[in-house]
């Protein structure tokens, strides 16, 4: 890999899990991520992969008691992030990194006006600017993503979900922050609104020259929308690459393939979609060898032993024993 | 002709519209004027009657029904029964809202600490006012009396005692329903600290059912007080107290009703002002009900 810049965010055998009284739930296991200035990723796996808890982490916002790191590393800049004291993990939050949720509905208080809570990330983080400076901003934020700052006196109510989802990513950009988290922005929302929402972003990033880290199951909006994608199957990172290696479907992991399988083709007269063959592996489960070998139509004896290595060929990660020896992809 | 500049609806800030709403609500500000008429009369006691009339008999006029000298006539020694019914109404108030007050204070830093901070602290202190709720609070309150003796002030705090589980338990849901919500995440992911979201973020949400249930208890409370009274505990007669004024004068309802009917009526006109202006904050603090 291309070592010799820093990156914006890398995340290094990042393992994360939930303990309960029951059982260690393992939502995320030794998973790499690397995010540079400005560029898009797409974080894609199915339900329980492990892509919120991901966000979450890099946050230090997993639910107390029950979730804790338990080993890696999370560097913003080159700073470790896990072991950061609170108060600068508070100017972090918001400032650098903001975070986008799925739901636009409850993401907002009900009990103040939107314009307040725009305002609000502008009182924590910029004590410094007037009062006067701070309404021109929000009002400006406003214009930008498509709301009349006529409206800022409106409460949460008074909007529909695409609105929301709108004054949502303006509390989230207001600061300018180098790195987004959208966690499924647009799944609550209804496909044409989707659309507008993805240009939104899109738009806003460019201007702004953030990064974002786009959580999403949705493989057509990561080949729409990003640079770069990383496909994550419990809690692992088992293929990851640019959008045109990944989507050429020439060399994919078995898991990538599987997800294609499922998306019907408009070129191809299929009968039939193929899902994936049976469940998401059990997440208390410490598997051996490879997390995929139940599921996989490839699988060898030796995966379920022996967990495969990342083979990266011109920046395109595999993690899988079938393309050990191979030069070509 | 100056013309008042109308502001529309969403000129309003949250305070306002609470205030709005609230006013436009009838019932609550029928309550509201009750509450108020019932607290006038009781401050300027000293101004329609005097102290001297609660505890003086006038015995030649004992049993005296309601005339232009006595308003709401005597009890059995000839004492006023209009200067008792004010000078009663005193404690009755004042101690409804200190315990009221005191609960509601406890409630929140016990509930508040349980429900925002979670695990140990919150089981240690759900444990404990689990056993406070094993007490039926009558039984509570008279135990706590019997235990420190009589008078106002104990009775405050045997029956603010006797409330703080109550209470407890209340703000600890609206706070633990609240503590998961998506805002209160999206909050601390744009940098909010623990205590801005509580203040900011939990309380403007929470409030609703924390002020409907304080002022719907208070009712309740003015009624505990009562019932203290009326078994002997807490306010002992010859203080006035509108629930000992009816407990002293028991043996005497059946021939001069008026005995019982004006200290009952005090109590649950003022009963009733209290809950509809209870439901009418509840109604005015929910922005769903906003039109």
């Amino acid at each position: 890999m291309e070592e010799s810049k820093v990156s914006l965010l890398e995340i290094d055998a990042l393992t994360v899990e939930y303990r309960t009284d029951d059982a260690i739930v393992h939502a995320v296991n030794d998973l790499d991520l690397r995010l540079d200035k400005g560029e898009t990723r797409g974080l894609v796996g199915e339900t329980g992969a492990g892509k919120t808890t991901l966000a979450l982490s890099v946050l230090r916002l997993l639910p107390e008691r029950v979730g804790h790191i338990a080993g890696g590393s999370i560097r913003y800049e080159g700073r470790e992030l896990l072991q950061m004291p609170e108060a600068e993990m508070l100017a972090l939050r918001g400032k650098r990194i903001s975070m986008i949720f799925q739901d636009p509905m409850t993401s907002l208080n009900p009990t103040h006006t939107v314009g307040d809570q725009i305002l609000e990330v502008l009182n924590l983080h910029f004590p410094e600017m007037t009062k006067q400076q701070k309404e021109a901003k929000v009002d400006e934020m406003m214009t930008l993503v498509g709301i009349p700052p006529s409206r800022k006196t409106d409460f949460p109510h008074q909007f529909s979900g695409g609105m929301k989802q709108r004054i949502v990513i303006a509390m989230a950009l207001v600061a300018e922050p180098e790195l987004l988290l959208a966690d499924e922005p647009t799944t609550a929302l209804d496909v044409t609104i989707q659309a507008q929402i993805l240009e939104l972003i899109r738009n806003l990033k460019n201007q702004f020259h953030t990064a974002v880290l786009l959580i999403t199951h949705d493989l057509g909006v990561v080949a729409e929308f990003c640079d770069t994608v990383s496909v994550v199957y419990a809690g692992r990172v088992v293929e990851y690459g640019t959008v045109e290696a990944v989507f050429e479907k020439k060399n994919n992991h078995p898991y990538t393939a599987g997800l294609f399988g499922c998306i019907p083709d408009l070129k191809d007269d299929q009968p039939r979609l193929h899902p994936i063959a049976g469940r998401m592996s059990d997440p208390r489960v410490v598997h051996e060898g490879c997390c995929f070998c139940d599921r996989c139509d490839h699988a060898m004896e030796r995966c379920k032993t022996v967990a495969p290595a990342m083979h990266v060929h011109k920046g395109h990660g595999i993690a899988c024993h079938l393309f050990e020896n191979r030069e070509d992809f | 002709m100056f013309k008042r500049k109308k502001k529309s609806l969403s000129e309003y800030s949250m305070g306002e519209l609470v205030m709005f709403r609230f006013r436009k609500n009838k019932l609550a500000m029928f309550g509201v004027f009750l509450l108020a008429a019932v607290f006038l009369a009781v401050l300027l006691a000293p101004v329609l009657s005097s102290y001297d009339n609660v505890v003086q008999m006038h015995v030649k006029d004992r049993f005296t029904s309601p005339n232009g000298s006595y308003i709401f006539g005597t009890d059995e020694f000839g004492r006023d029964l209009f200067a008792r019914v004010l000078y009663g109404g005193r404690i009755s108030l004042l101690a409804s809202f200190a315990i009221i007050g005191i609960a509601l204070v406890m409630g929140a830093l016990i509930g508040g600490a349980a429900g925002y901070f979670g695990g140990r602290v919150d089981s240690v202190l759900m444990r404990v006012v689990d056993m406070l709720m094993a007490v039926p609070s009558t039984l509570l309150a008279m135990a706590i009396i019997t235990a420190l003796g009589n008078g106002v002030w104990k009775l405050v705090v045997a029956l603010a005692v006797s409330q703080i589980a109550r209470f407890s338990r209340i703000v600890r849901s609206a706070v633990l329903t609240l503590r998961n919500v998506e805002f209160i995440e999206a909050a601390q992911c744009y940098g909010c600290s623990s205590l801005r979201i509580i203040v900011k973020h939990i309380l403007p949400n929470g409030i609703g059912p924390i002020i409907v249930s304080a002022t719907l208890n208070l009712g309740q409370t003015i009624l505990s007080i009562s019932s203290m009274g009326y078994l002997g505990l807490g306010v002992a007669s010859p203080t006035p107290e509108w629930g000992t004024i009816i407990s002293e004068n028991k043996a005497n309802i059946q021939a001069y009703p008026y005995l019982g009917l004006i200290p009952g009526i005090c109590i649950a006109l003022t009963v009733m002002a209290v809950n509809f202006i209870g439901d009418g904050l509840r109604d005015a603090f929910d922005p769903r009900t906003k039109n």
